[in-house]
């Protein structure tokens, strides 16, 4: 069995980060496993631009963003095994994975950084009525067909779900030939970025129907239409609203879901709405030594925040090689009104870093808000938000001198008020 | 005539929701904007509205298919699918660099168009 002192599990954006960070922090023996060919993980599909506008402070491409990221990486000598795919972690942390190279092989860490990322809802998870014809991908697959494969998958598209991959695939699929008809989203607003709304659909005029979803899928060997219809606020079709719409290709841009198999059967504990597990400030799982980053922690929005995260992670990785477990107390945060999660659900008191990030997202849209921090019955923190979104990923810096006054049980609370 | 004009600033992902006051076509204040970003951005797009392209072209001999490839700096929008157009049938040869010209000037707009991977020999 080899040992390892940081084993990091995926070399996307995340493990990379965390990597070097384990790396800056003197861990000379760190083993990244990635399971597909090269390094870089979901960036290298995403070929547009708006990726480390916060990170190198300009505008690159998904694989100009990882390709800065494998330079360092190869640049700092971190063994990479490639083709590798991670089949188990058991609780003592050995870590199990096959290739063709290489066979079975096992990994004794000290310290594991959980970096898989995520993977897209198909179209089981919704229970559209209709047959099951060729021409229904996810957004994210579709991407790849077009820019890994150079595939074109369809000519006439419709899009349900306005996510940013299926956003960010209208415009592609449009500049590549194909006719995209409209983006359904279900919900009265978008899931996606603002500017991807403006530059992927209101510049090439394609229409974006809030509160309307497919509630039928038409054809039986390959997609001939989608019957489209208006919801309710409940999400309810209202009758009397379908309308046929000819397509031969249909998007799925429906959401992201932690792949978190090998974290689960690993016993890791999992948050229930962000599906990714639960994590303390220092990233630590509710396994000692095992880390989590990145996607595969709670879906982001962008990149840089990844990196930055990941790096923390590493970083706590590194310090569990040489110091052990820094877990006492936990102060649990919880979710007040408008909050639908946070990272991290608890802070480590008496180890806590002068300032920690909290990231989170919102429940609706709430305009004119403010994001108060109350630490018992004492607010900590109040801040006015112009306009807040669930699409758009929030972060607030808690400073730890919040919790001088603090007495004995008292919790911490995150939550949007009126005034 | 003075009037307002929302915009949503596109050159990052915060996508800050602008204001732009404006009197017959003179952009007179813009607010909402933060960073200078912003105000750039109003500028050019109540003006001349400019967009980065991306794409992908097939290459020969790589270990991978297809190469990426962007437009270096941003070109007019009521040109980008012009840009693209001209891109059909192009077919690059392994290895190519990231940062590697590709088309010295795409269309006659003065920007380049450059590979934003490397694909190396197979």
């Amino acid at each position: 069995m080899r040992n390892v002192d940081v084993c990091i599990i995926g070399g996307g954006p995340a493990g990379l980060a965390a990597a070097l960070s384990a790396r800056k922090e003197g861990i000379e023996n760190i083993l990244i496993l990635e399971r597909e060919t090269f390094l870089g993980g979901i960036l290298n599909q995403c070929i547009h631009n708006g990726f480390g506008l916060h990170t190198f402070k300009e505008e690159l491409t998904g694989p100009e963003y990882a390709a800065r990221y494998v330079q360092m990486v190869e640049e700092a000598s971190i063994p990479v095994l490639l083709d590798t795919m991670v089949i188990d972690i058991s609780k003592d942390k050995v870590v199990t994975a096959i290739s063709p190279q290489a066979g079975l092989i096992q990994i004794q860490a000290i310290s594991i950084v959980l970096a898989m990322g995520c993977r897209e809802r198909p179209r089981g998870a919704l229970n559209i009525p209709g047959f099951r014809p060729s021409g229904i991908y996810s957004a994210g697959t579709a991407q790849r067909y077009v820019n890994i494969e150079g595939f074109l998958p369809g000519k006439e598209v419709v899009i349900l779900g306005s996510g940013d991959i299926g956003l960010i695939m209208a415009r592609r699929m449009t500049l590549e030939g194909a006719h995209v008809l409209m983006v359904c989203e279900i919900l009265p607003f978008s899931g996606g970025l603002k500017r991807n709304i403006v530059q992927c659909l209101d510049d090439f005029n394609i229409p974006l129907r809030l509160s309307h979803t497919i509630t039928k899928i038409h054809g039986k060997y390959r997609v001939e239409g989608v019957t489209v219809q208006q919801v309710s606020l409940d999400k309810t079709p209202i009758a009397g609203t379908e309308e046929f719409v000819a397509c031969d290709t249909i998007l799925l841009s429906v959401g992201l879901i932690p792949e978190n198999e090998l974290s689960r059967k690993a016993g890791l504990k999992i948050h229930t709405t962000t599906q990714g597990p639960l994590v303390n400030d220092r990233f630590e799982t509710s396994i000692p030594g095992v880390f989590a980053c990145g996607n595969v922690l709670h879906v982001h929005d962008l990149v840089d925040w990844v990196s930055q995260e990941a790096e923390f992670a590493g970083q706590f990785a590194a310090q569990f090689v040489k110091l052990g477990s820094q877990i006492s107390r936990l102060l649990p945060i919880v979710c007040g009104y408008g909050i639908r999660y946070t990272v991290p659900t608890t802070l480590c008191i008496d180890s806590m870093k002068t300032l920690t990030t909290v990231r989170f997202r919102v429940t609706d849209v709430f305009k004119d808000y403010y994001l108060d921090v109350f630490v018992g019955q004492v607010r900590v923190s109040h801040q006015k938000k112009r306009i807040v979104a669930p699409g758009e990923m929030e972060s607030i810096l808690f400073k730890k001198h919040w919790l001088d006054s603090k007495t004995e049980d008292e919790e911490i609370t995150i939550l949007l008020q009126k005034e | 005539m003075k009037e307002t004009k929302q915009l949503v600033c596109i050159s990052c992902p915060m996508g800050c929701r602008l204001e732009v006051e404006m009197e017959d076509k003179t952009i007179l204040q813009v607010s909402g904007n933060l960073c200078s970003r912003g105000i750039v951005y109003a500028n050019k797009e109540l003006t001349n509205p400019t967009r980065i392209l991306t794409s992908i072209l097939p290459i020969i001999g790589g270990v991978e298919e297809m190469v990426s490839v962007k437009s270096k700096t941003d070109i007019p929008k009521n040109r980008v699918f012009e840009c693209v157009k001209s891109l059909k049938g192009l077919v690059l040869q392994a290895p190519i660099h990231v940062g590697d010209v590709i088309v010295k000037d795409l269309c006659g707009t003065g920007v380049s168009l450059v590979a934003t991977k490397t694909v190396l020999k197979k």
